[in-house]
């Protein structure tokens, strides 16, 4: 099955990069959830919560206080004023 | 002949403690500039994203928007001149100020106003001294910006260029700062920041072309949420360009003030060492004259 490739960034650091199956991220618009094989999308960011599913490990939560993110060809880059993973899992993960 | 020793020991002296002083200062720039070009390298992927998709909604939205759209008639422009807080960098606070004079210049004689946004106490203290008036002056932490700052600076510029001329807007937003091109080359630069410059650029491959992206909400407003992020992290660029730039011309600068004051410790010692035997010797020629004296009575 393809994978996104999925890249956060902050305005002053790198916050995680990696393989997932599923974002879901919430817009001015409302929430939506993004799988391999979307169409490109320029969307902005509201303010809360964004949910990655990686490939290897479990859910993880990311706080945006605003910004953008773009799909394109299953790559997906998230960036924001501000992003913080929520728990632990940047260690498993791994941040470049 | 003891006074002029006594004058050279304390050159000497004082020559010694300022060397510690620059040797001093020359090891910290040293160890802050690695940390500095570090933060620039960190803040490329933001901007690169950014950069990336403010051309994307430019190349494929017929943009009219007040931030890209320029104004028939540009009246009056902001510069923001990013110099240092601190002194002893040699000339780099200076060849910035020279840049934005040069630029003051020519836009002067095209006829427009000029309002400055200065950012550190060096650009500060030049207007304040030469009594030239600023809107807004940010001081503090140029030598390890953050990305605070930057968003200040640019809500300040952009809440001018949104306002008219007649209420003391701006048309045009240019910045004044050092890129840092190297250890040993930075290059104070003028960009214009606003309007924008959409430049239509051919694509290198396929793969670089960009695809035609569905927006949410709608381009407009995709448009207004992202030109400012993008003037943000430029400024932001800017500033950690500034910032690695001045150390390193700090270093370069308290380097050569170290052997400057080593080579001054060698002359003066030469100096003091010369007058030292020319006192003995006279000494002993007075007490071989005096001995001759006694002997010959």
């Amino acid at each position: 099955m393809a994978e996104l490739e999925v890249e956060i960034v902050a305005a002053d650091h790198h916050v995680w990069a990696g393989a997932a199956k599923m974002v879901k991220a919430r817009t001015s618009d409302g929430e939506i959830g993004i799988l391999p094989g979307h169409s490109p999308l320029l969307a902005i960011l509201a303010e809360g919560e964004l949910a990655i599913e990686p490939v290897n490990g479990a859910r993880m939560a990311v706080a945006v206080d605003g910004g953008f993110f773009s799909v394109d060809k299953d790559r997906v880059v998230i960036v924001a004023d501000n992003a913080q993973l929520q728990d632990g899992a940047a260690s498993t993960a791994g941040i470049h | 002949m003891g006074a002029q020793i006594r004058v050279y020991r304390q050159k000497i002296a004082s020559t010694t403690s300022m060397r510690k002083i620059f040797k001093a200062m020359e090891l910290i720039a040293t160890s802050r500039i690695g940390k500095a070009r570090t933060r620039v390298a960190a803040s490329l992927p933001y901007s690169n994203a950014i950069t990336r998709a403010v051309s994307a909604v430019a190349s494929q939205s017929v943009i009219d928007h007040p931030l890209v759209t320029s104004p028939e008639q540009v009246r009056r422009a902001a510069v923001v001149i990013v110099a240092s807080d601190r002194g002893l960098a040699g000339s780099y606070s200076a060849s910035v100020l020279k840049q934005a004079e040069q630029l003051t210049g020519l836009l002067g004689s095209e006829g427009k106003e000029v309002s400055y946004f200065l950012v550190g106490r060096k650009a500060q203290a030049y207007f304040d001294f030469r009594e030239r008036s600023y809107a807004r002056v940010w001081t503090g932490g140029t030598d390890a910006p953050e990305f605070g700052t930057a968003k200040e600076i640019a809500q300040a510029v952009l809440e001018a260029f949104a306002t008219e001329y007649e209420r003391g807007g701006v048309d045009e937003i240019h910045i004044v700062s050092t890129r840092f091109q190297s250890m040993v080359v930075q290059v104070p630069q003028v960009v214009r920041l606003l309007p924008l410059e959409v430049v239509e650029e051919q694509a290198a491959s396929e793969s670089d072309l960009l695809p035609l992206y569905e927006f949410e909400p709608e381009p407009a407003q995709v448009l207004d949420t992202l030109l400012p992020r993008y003037i943000e992290s430029r400024i932001f660029n800017a500033l950690l360009q500034a910032a690695a730039s001045e150390l390193a011309a700090r270093q370069r600068a308290m380097k050569s003030a170290g052997d400057n004051a080593t080579d001054l410790i060698k002359k003066y010692t030469r100096l003091r060492n010369t007058a030292r035997q020319a006192e003995i010797t006279q000494e002993l020629s007075e007490i071989v004259a005096g001995a001759d004296a006694l002997n010959a009575s």
